[in-house]
């Protein structure tokens, strides 16, 4: 189970959650990260500064692999702001793998001059303080995030986020038609963000780069609201 | 620099205005970009609301509308909006919305103000009306040294003058002192007031009457055995053809081509000050125009003439390639077509005998606008002199006329499908017949008689005796601009064609929103222009029949207003120039070359400049419609 669903269940909602922890830690950065809060549920989601998050892995699993970039680019239902973003090159614990380092484009030297997660998870923590994170497929981000956080401090770091991928999946997987195509033997659409993002008529970018994927999501997302809900839908029908 | 905004970068490089940016402005603007996204059908911006940013298409594509509704524009990947906004209040005057769903990327407010103070051709690019295309145009002329260069630069040395009460032979000495070929003849003045008349630096008062050539004294002299001391003023052949030192290279080259010379006398104001010869020009510029004149009128038959076509088009497709300008282009072209014509008249006339009565070849559209392509029509009428008996005369020259157009048509000038020519007997007519069509068609303005008739109103001596064109010209340049049912009735039909939106995409953008494959460029755009002109310059008595000669009398007279002749005579020599570069693209791909031009094969610039010139006709045809109302019935 991921740990973002279980907190759902368990908890009575993501203010109260962040309330406890920001006067339980000890972790300053925990602290600031919690003590932004975030917002009350049914905040509509046009005035909710959100920050899409991207990170690239070495692989699925957050015991086994890990962190080696990590991209955010700010905005909201408006805009988009790319140079306000953020973008670092993480340090693996252990060496790259030949096919990994192809597969994201970073260099040896890159990762090699890096520093390691535990050296820039303040300032990870600092950028996302205040913001509802977005990302495309929520499996990942919060996982990694939450395990490094728990190597390097002994603490969970737990946050709500919006997922574009599951959005995509509402529409184009569920419903009576799809079943009907299901039946009929009909392949589901896919829902994978360079996918996704076609059937709003946005550009291919190219992909394998934790930034450029955010700024991808956050596009994604101002079509999916613009394509599917009222700008005032309350955040708690969207995030998880 | 981060891959989004290499992305970005990289995207925006390859679209004007950025594509023309310097890489660190380029880099400056792609860093400041934000972005927003737009469902089809929803609005961007509305009127009156605050412009903070340069939009940006990345994809997708949106309508702008004008205060009425009306639609002004469509865009799509790669166009800016809101430039216009940004220049002047910081307030949207034209309401935008997306039409498919639309990515934009927003350049800041402040990086647009820094990107237009540190780059010229960005500042052009984005500013209001006119100035692209207008530079376009300018930068081209500038480029031209033809244009650019006087024609005073050319001469090297005074001019060898001696008195034409001289004999040749004291001539022939003065030249070989002298290492020339050419001497002109004075005489010495009264005072009186005439064009050659001027006075020399002692004072002493000249007038200019004649040229000798090394060829006339050995034409005229040694040939047929006369005397050394024959006065020149026997052998001097008047009608002498001159330039002012302060024209144009390229007009010093029109001059010689139009009247078949090769040396042509400088004068400043009225005192000559120089003899420029055409291999001065061509020395300065190589330009086949001058050598093929010249082999058409050492061609000896039609067949012969005919085979110099693929010569015509080699020399078009050279001027376009050299970067000359449209009015360079259509002024040697029609060189061409006119000598063309007099050398088959001379064919004719050897065969037929010396004609019985004068008469001039007259010509119309674009021969005698001197704006002539690489593909036209033949458009030629007979003036006859008014001794005209059918009995005697009709056969000799409805047999000329026969032969000039079957002449042309072997030539690559195929018949005029509307029938004006001079083989139709209705278009070979003495003077005086003329003179009551136009008398009729200008006192009894029926518009769908004039939609045929307007052929005639663009009108030119090609062979024979220019006064009777002459005075066809006289009689419509007076009587046409006081009779203001006239000029309604040829106002409203300059109406009927009218120009595209623009071009989007692989497609022609029509005023109602529908779509088209090609462009005729000539038809809704070159013509409809020539039809504008034509009226105002009418309406002002101009005499002129070229498009800028007329709006320069346009101007003169000032019938528009400020600024408006500028942009119809920037939009005309771009229309022009796009219809020249298509056609010489084409006769270089084998293709036949026509006035058919595919949206996609034009540059994202060029749509912009088109989308102006389209504009700026679309304006002047309002204009026309407000300056020459039809009467109310």
């Amino acid at each position: 189970m991921v740990p973002g669903e279980q907190q759902r269940q368990e908890s009575p909602g993501w203010q109260e959650y962040f309330a406890r922890q920001a006067g339980a830690t000890t972790t300053p950065a925990l602290q600031a990260f919690y003590a932004a809060g975030v917002p009350d549920e049914e905040r509509p989601i046009h005035d909710i500064p959100l920050m899409a998050l991207d990170l690239e892995t070495t692989g699925m699993d957050p015991r086994e692999h890990a962190i080696v970039s990590i991209g955010m680019v700010p905005f909201d239902l408006r805009v988009i702001r790319p140079s306000a973003g953020h973008y670092w090159v993480v340090k693996p614990p252990r060496p790259l793998r030949e096919e990994s380092i192809a597969f994201h484009r970073i260099t040896h030297s890159e990762v090699e001059h890096a520093p390691p997660i535990a050296a820039i998870l303040g300032e990870v923590l600092a950028a996302l303080a205040g913001h509802l994170v977005v990302v495309h497929y929520r499996n990942i981000e919060r996982p990694f995030l939450d395990a490094a956080v728990m190597a390097s401090h002994g603490e969970h770091c737990l946050f709500p986020l919006i997922d574009t991928m599951a959005l995509e999946a509402r529409w184009e997987r569920q419903g009576r038609l799809q079943g009907i195509k299901r039946l009929l033997g009909m392949q589901p659409l896919s829902i994978r963000l360079a996918d996704s993002r076609g059937r709003y008529g946005l550009p291919n970018y190219s992909a394998h780069h934790a930034k450029v994927d955010a700024m991808a999501t956050a596009e994604l997302f101002q079509a999916q609201m613009a394509r599917h809900f009222r700008t005032d839908t309350p955040v708690s029908e969207l995030w998880f | 620099m981060e891959a989004e905004i290499r992305e970005i970068r990289d995207h925006m490089g390859q679209y004007p205005p950025f594509d023309g940016l310097r890489d660190e402005l380029l880099d400056d603007a792609a860093s400041a970009v934000e972005i927003a996204y737009f469902k089809a059908g929803t609005t961007i911006s509305e009127r009156d609301q605050p412009v903070e940013a340069l939009s940006y298409i990345r994809s997708g594509a949106v309508e702008v509308y004008l205060h009425n509704g009306q639609l002004y524009n469509r865009l799509g990947e790669g166009d800016i909006f809101g430039q216009f906004d940004l220049l002047r209040n910081r307030q949207v005057r034209f309401p935008v919305q997306a039409i498919e769903d639309t990515l934009l990327y927003l350049i800041p407010k402040s990086v647009f103000d820094r990107l237009c103070a540190a780059d010229d051709n960005f500042a052009d690019f984005v500013e209001l009306s006119g100035s692209r295309l207008k530079s376009t145009v300018e930068q081209s002329l500038r480029d031209n040294d033809m244009i650019a260069t006087r024609v005073r630069r050319l001469i090297s040395r005074l001019p060898v003058m001696i008195e034409e009460s001289a004999t040749v032979q004291a001539a022939a000495r003065l030249m070989t002192d002298n290492d020339v070929s050419s001497v002109l003849l004075l005489k010495p003045g009264n005072g009186e007031d005439s064009d050659r008349a001027f006075s020399d630096a002692e004072g002493r008062q000249w007038l200019l009457t004649g040229m000798i050539t090394d060829k006339d004294l050995r034409q005229r002299i040694i040939a047929e055995g006369a005397s050394g001391q024959t006065p020149l003023s026997i052998i001097s052949h008047g009608n002498l053809i001159t330039i002012q030192s302060d024209e144009s290279v390229n007009e010093a080259m029109l001059t010689m081509l139009r009247n078949n010379i090769q040396r042509l006398p400088v004068l400043h104001r009225r005192r000559p000050v120089g003899v420029v010869h055409l291999s001065d020009i061509v020395r300065y510029e190589t330009n086949n125009s001058v050598y093929l004149v010249n082999n058409i009128f050492n061609r000896t038959s039609v067949k012969a003439l005919a085979r110099l076509t693929p010569e015509v088009r080699a020399s078009f497709v050279r001027l376009v390639d050299e970067g000359a300008t449209s009015r360079m282009i259509g002024g040697a072209m029609s060189s061409v077509g006119r000598s063309l014509m007099r050398r088959l008249v001379e064919f004719a006339e050897a065969e037929l005998g010396p004609p019985p009565i004068p008469y001039c070849i007259m010509v119309h559209g674009s021969l005698a606008r001197n704006d002539q392509s690489i593909i036209t029509d033949q458009d030629n009428a007979m003036v006859l002199h008014d001794s005209f008996d059918a009995e005697r005369h009709g056969e000799y020259f409805r047999e000329l006329a026969r032969r000039v157009s079957d002449g042309l048509d072997a030539c690559g000038y195929p018949y005029c499908k509307g029938g004006v020519m001079a083989t139709n007997d209705l278009w070979r007519q003495p003077l005086a017949r003329w003179k009551r069509y136009f008398s009729d068609w200008i006192a009894k303005p029926d518009p769908q008689r004039l939609l045929h008739s307007s052929i005639f109103f663009d009108l030119d001596a090609v062979h024979g005796e220019e006064r009777f064109v002459e005075e066809l010209q006289d009689l419509i340049a007076s009587r046409a601009k006081a009779s203001p049912l006239f000029l309604a009735a040829l106002a409203r039909n300059a109406l009927g064609r009218t120009p595209p939106l623009g071009l989007f995409r692989t497609f022609v953008l029509e005023k109602d929103g529908r779509h088209n494959n090609t462009i005729n460029i000539k038809r809704r755009g070159i013509a409809p222009m020539n039809d504008v002109i034509r009226v105002h310059a009418l309406g002002v008595g101009s005499r002129a029949q070229n498009g800028f000669e007329r709006l320069d009398d346009i101007s003169r007279a000032g019938a528009l207003p400020a600024g408006q002749t500028d942009k119809l005579s920037y939009a005309l020599e771009y229309l022009s120039m796009v219809r020249m570069r298509h056609q010489a693209q084409e006769i270089k791909n084998d293709h036949e070359p026509d006035n058919a031009m595919q949206p996609e094969h034009v540059s994202d610039v060029e749509r912009h400049n088109l989308k102006e010139a389209f504009q700026i006709l679309s304006n002047a045809q309002k204009f026309l419609r407000f300056r020459y109302p039809s009467p109310s019935r």
